[in-house]
């Protein structure tokens, strides 16, 4: 029996680049940086004075104060840009979804703001003045569960927490669902919203962040000799996923289609890449195998390209192990070069701009590569968007510990 | 303290940091149907009852008040 097809009828996102799909693909094509410095809490005694922040969003004004408090921002981003998807998709989001749709959500840290909250207010007033919304504000299952109440999501539920690669691999997930045949539809995407004073001074710690604090814009340059590290990012991205014969039934539009799914793990450092990128080399080989492509199907490829020496280089190695010659012919670009790294939210997100680049047959840039690596020496797109007749495209989500989630998607 | 002033404070709680609309804030008003306060709420709701009439309320106190008015009353005995 033929494995069910699955497609993307539906994408809502939140991102430093905008608060919509189209705002967002506006600015990714014309190499617009999101990034700028923090306005949300005060830097003076940070390392590192900017991020990727979501800008004009006010979850009271959203979804009124009374609801809006109950939920860490996590929450707030996550129900709306499930909301967009769920409208762009031509659901009705009055009704009650059901038992027929699963949601499959991923997050690096949850609401680790309210984490932070509680245990000030711990220190300083005692256990009995703890926020009773506390933990169900932080645990990382929060913004699953409070997208399922809000719109009546009743089948399969599942949260992933695979750092960086989470919702790469929530969406891997949930195509896994549909092909099986446990559900019809699936909300499948991923948020992170860990910007913190704390999360920024602990990822500087380990060296992770660019410390460009006196150009912001210009911080995040993968594949760039001078590349310094990542930038923080924040944002929700969701995709409304189904199988073939669903979108069709329904008279949906159809963005391109989920075709192949590979994970691994590298099992050989908690933050460090294995070398020559081991584990992302059998995560590629396993999307491009299930999408039932070879490597020179590839025409494009969303990369992990976080800006930081080590997964740079050893990114650039694993697809050329994968795609041997060919890998100087595919256009690769990394995004986060203008979202910063959205983390638990990266692979949803990529994945999204990886089908309107096959919709649309424009390849977004990399910008701020300006020095050549001669360890990172394929093409990154730099600097300006390109045109060109696409089929078929790789997302890549790599994540502390050595998490691997790679995705394939096709036109038609 | 009077009963008319408690209710005054116990609807600017309501209000300004539940962000509950104004106008549903009656003495009759129900705290779980009306106010849509549910039992993570109620915590709230006791914790600030707490902090601004400096007072300490038992779980046993709350177990006949289901109103504002109700609420009122048993702040109003205990201030």
């Amino acid at each position: 029996m033929s494995k069910r097809r699955v497609v993307v009828t539906g994408l809502g996102t939140i991102n430093p680049l905008g608060n919509n799909v189209f705002d967002t693909w506006n600015n990714l094509i014309n190499g617009i940086s999101g990034i700028d410095y923090i306005s949300s809490f005060e830097t003076d005694e940070l390392p590192v004075t900017f991020a990727g922040e979501v800008k004009n969003f006010d979850a009271n004004d959203y979804m009124g104060k009374q609801h809006a408090r109950k939920l860490d921002r996590s929450g707030h981003l996550s129900i709306y840009a499930t909301e967009e998807a769920l409208k762009d998709a031509g659901f009705n989001t009055e009704e009650r979804l059901g038992a027929d749709v699963g949601i499959v959500f991923g997050t690096g840290i949850g609401g680790i703001g309210a984490t932070e909250e509680a245990v000030r207010t711990y220190d300083k007033r005692g256990p009995s003045r703890i926020n009773p919304l506390a933990i169900t504000q932080l645990m990382p299952n929060s913004s699953t569960g409070q997208v399922a109440i809000k719109f009546g999501i009743e089948g399969p539920s599942l949260t992933i927490t695979t750092a960086c690669a989470a919702s790469a691999n929530a969406l891997g997930e949930a195509k896994n669902m549909i092909q099986n045949g446990i559900v019809d539809t699936v909300i499948a995407g991923g948020t992170e919203s860990g910007t913190t004073a704390m999360t920024i001074g602990a990822f500087a710690q380990i060296k992770a962040l660019s410390t460009n604090n006196e150009n912001p814009k210009k911080a995040c340059k993968p594949f760039d000799k001078d590349r310094d590290g990542f930038v923080m990012g924040e944002g929700s991205t969701v995709l409304v996923m189904e199988s073939e014969e669903s979108a069709i039934n329904r008279g949906a539009d159809i963005y391109g289609y989920v075709s192949g799914y590979g994970a691994s793990t590298d099992a050989h450092h908690i933050t460090a890449p294995a070398e020559g990128g081991r584990g992302a080399v059998d995560a590629m080989k396993k999307a491009l195998l299930d999408a039932e492509l070879t490597p020179s199907d590839i025409d494009y490829i969303n990369a992990h390209g976080t800006s930081t020496p080590a997964n740079d280089k050893n990114e650039t190695a694993a697809i050329k192990t994968v795609f041997g010659e060919k890998a100087y012919d595919i256009n690769i670009s990394s995004t986060k070069s203008m979202t910063g790294h959205l983390l638990g939210g990266g692979g949803a997100f990529e994945s999204l701009v990886s089908l309107l680049s096959l919709k649309n047959n424009i390849i977004p840039p990399t910008i701020n590569l300006n020095n050549p690596d001669e360890e990172c020496d394929l093409n990154y797109t730099p600097n300006a968007a390109i045109e060109k007749e696409l089929y078929a495209a790789m997302s890549n989500s790599f994540g502390f510990g050595g998490h691997n989630g790679v995705l394939v998607f096709k036109k038609s | 303290m009077e009963t008319n002033e408690v209710f005054e404070k116990v609807k600017g709680l309501f209000v300004e940091d539940l962000g509950i609309d104004e106008s549903k804030v009656t003495m009759e008003a129900k705290l779980e149907e009306d106010l849509e306060i549910d039992s993570l709420g109620i915590v709230e709701v006791v914790m600030a009852f707490e902090d601004e009439f400096e007072i300490e309320i038992d779980d046993e106190e709350l177990s006949d008040v289901s109103t504002v008015g109700q609420a009122v009353s048993l702040l109003h005995s205990k201030i």
